[in-house]
């Protein structure tokens, strides 16, 4: 676990020192606030459980995407620029280099999303709002944040293109979301199991955005992040054969 | 039979990419402390063999031991052996030298409280004091060798694995690495890997020669050359081309010669069938040139080389050929 922690250290601190990260912060908070101000705000939401509820609607899709563009470069770039070699040379396994990198993406998520909790804490202002519920979508969202970091770094150890293991993460993320819609074209049992996997309308706005915070959908979304994150060290397994 | 002495040793290592065959059944063995040479040329296969060596690559076939660890089944133990510079140096260019040096050493095992001294002590031996605290991707390509070359021994490793040291280095640069890499011999088991035999033959204890995935000779300089030396003589003479070359034609144990005429001077390289240089001294002077010089030429690893991968490449072209 030390050796974990050790390359989540230097990674972050290469985030810190790359315009990258605070580019994605930037851009995210940017968005979150407008997106805060014409819908959450808007006269359709009368509730404050509503405003709530639109924030954590559409912060779920911000954190999609932050979580695609912060793990894009976990393996990508040390593959690009041949670093990779000191890590494979080091005596630690596939599996702790593998979660050295989700940590690190995945911290910088959680600091990337906790630096919006002002949004839902200015509802308080005007309105009477649970803290459960912020407390619960907040959860979820990093819940539903680990699960795409997770899609991303396996995305980012199958190619030396970070643009690439964008889009192949994009890919993945999309295709879960979406699961939903096969669900509805296709017969039981296979639309049960579509159904089940759908990351969104099934494990977290039914839940997290009302305040529920869901055992079954957080085992879910850990299952589904255990499940990317040890696809990632088979890869890197099998890249020991090719070099 | 597993030699004891040896720090590694490699029994019928392969490689294969597809059809492709990178490595062919390898065997050999190294002592502790030895500096061995790898000599090939582009794409013969040094990388290769070096990267399985370094834990990095897995083979196709074979087996490879790091002191008592099988490099397979233990890589860990291995690993803690070994450290390798890959001919591009693996450099994090935003860290500094000394951060990304502590980094390596903590991930390497050195214990914490050791780490700083390991950090300033390869510092020292890869005189980095200057840059230490300067961001590697602002360093020449001289330094980040050096910072390469630090990497590979800031944990003591037992055996320091080195390929293409010096390529796209210019001639100051490859005077301070070469020297770097003469001084961890004795206190590591060096390899080195390149296609300039020269730049080897004059760090290297012994040496293996790579040729298209096989290991086609290894041994001392003097044990490679012993087979293949040639009875080779450099003459010079003062006077005309044709008196040398009608003298030279009068000895029989002449196999070839070649002759040319450079100012008052006239040169010459013959290759005999048996060692008879005071018979060609007697031709010349009798023919009534002024003999200015009759030495024998030494053979070079370089010749050796080239002979051994120019018969194999001839061998394999008859081959196809029937």
């Amino acid at each position: 676990m030390k050796e974990a922690w050790l390359i989540a250290n230097r990674e972050l601190a290469a985030y810190l020192k790359s315009p990258l990260g605070y580019i994605v912060a930037a851009a995210v908070l940017f968005i979150d606030g407008l997106l805060f101000n014409a819908f959450a705000l808007s006269a359709d939401n009368a509730l404050s459980t509503d405003v709530l509820r639109a924030f954590f609607y559409f912060s779920s899709g911000l954190v999609m995407i932050a979580s695609v563009l912060l793990s894009m470069r976990s393996f990508a770039e040390e593959r690009q620029s041949g670093t990779l070699i000191l890590l494979f040379t080091a005596p630690i396994r596939e599996w702790q280099i593998v979660l050295g990198k989700f940590i690190a993406a995945f911290l910088m998520l959680v600091f990337l999303v906790l630096l919006s909790v002002y949004l839902p804490l200015l509802v308080f202002v005007n309105g009477r709002v649970s803290v459960g519920q912020i407390f619960a979508g907040y959860l979820g969202l990093l819940a539903l944040g680990a699960c795409t970091t997770a899609m991303g770094v396996f995305s980012s150890a199958l190619t030396r293109s970070q643009l690439l293991a964008a889009v192949l993460s994009g890919g993945i993320i999309a295709t879960f979301l979406l699961t939903w819609k096969l669900a509805d074209i296709t017969s039981p049992p296979i639309s049960d199991a579509l159904g089940y996997l759908a990351l969104f309308d099934k494990h977290f706005y039914p839940t997290f955005t009302k305040g529920l915070v869901s055992a079954t959908d957080l085992f879910f979304f850990a299952a589904l992040s255990f499940l990317f994150l040890m696809g990632t060290t088979k890869v890197l397994q099998a890249r020991r054969w090719v070099g | 039979m597993p030699d004891s002495k040896a720090i590694i040793q490699a029994e019928g290592l392969s490689k294969y990419y597809g059809d492709r065959v990178a490595l062919r059944n390898a065997t050999f063995s190294i002592a502790q402390g030895e500096c061995i040479g790898f000599l090939g040329r582009n794409g013969a296969g040094k990388s290769t063999l070096l990267k399985i060596l370094a834990t990095a690559l897995l083979p196709s076939s074979g087996t490879v031991r790091i002191g008592a660890h099988d490099a397979v089944s233990d890589p860990d133990g291995a690993r803690r052996l070994l450290g390798f510079l890959p001919e591009e140096p693996p450099l994090y260019l935003e860290m500094t030298v000394r951060a990304y040096l502590t980094f390596l050493a903590k991930l390497r095992g050195v214990p914490g409280d050791k780490v700083a001294s390991r950090v300033a002590d390869v510092v020292a031996k890869t005189s980095l004091k200057e840059v230490i605290d300067d961001a590697i991707g602002t360093l020449s390509l001289g330094f980040r060798k050096r910072v390469g070359i630090a990497q590979a021994i800031v944990h003591d490793p037992a055996v320091v694995i080195v390929d293409e040291p010096i390529s796209g280095l210019d001639p100051v640069q490859i005077v301070e690495i070469r020297n770097l890499i003469r001084a961890l011999r004795g206190v590591h088991t060096v390899l080195v890997s390149s296609h300039i035999l020269s730049e080897l033959s004059e760090t290297c204890d012994r040496f293996l020669l790579v040729d298209r995935g096989n290991i086609v000779a290894q041994g001392t300089e003097a044990e490679l050359t012993k087979g293949h030396t040639k009875l080779s003589y450099e003459i010079v003479v003062r006077g005309t081309a044709a008196t040398l070359e009608t003298a030279l034609g009068q000895v029989s144990e002449v196999t070839s010669k070649t002759v040319r005429a450079d100012g008052e001077n006239v040169h010459a390289r013959v290759e005999l069938s048996v060692d008879v240089p005071e018979k060609l001294a007697g031709k010349i002077v009798g023919a009534g040139l002024a003999l200015r010089k009759l030495a024998p030429v030494p053979t070079d690893l370089e010749s050796v080389f080239l002979e051994i991968t120019g018969n194999a490449i001839k061998a394999e072209n008859l081959g196809s050929a029937a």
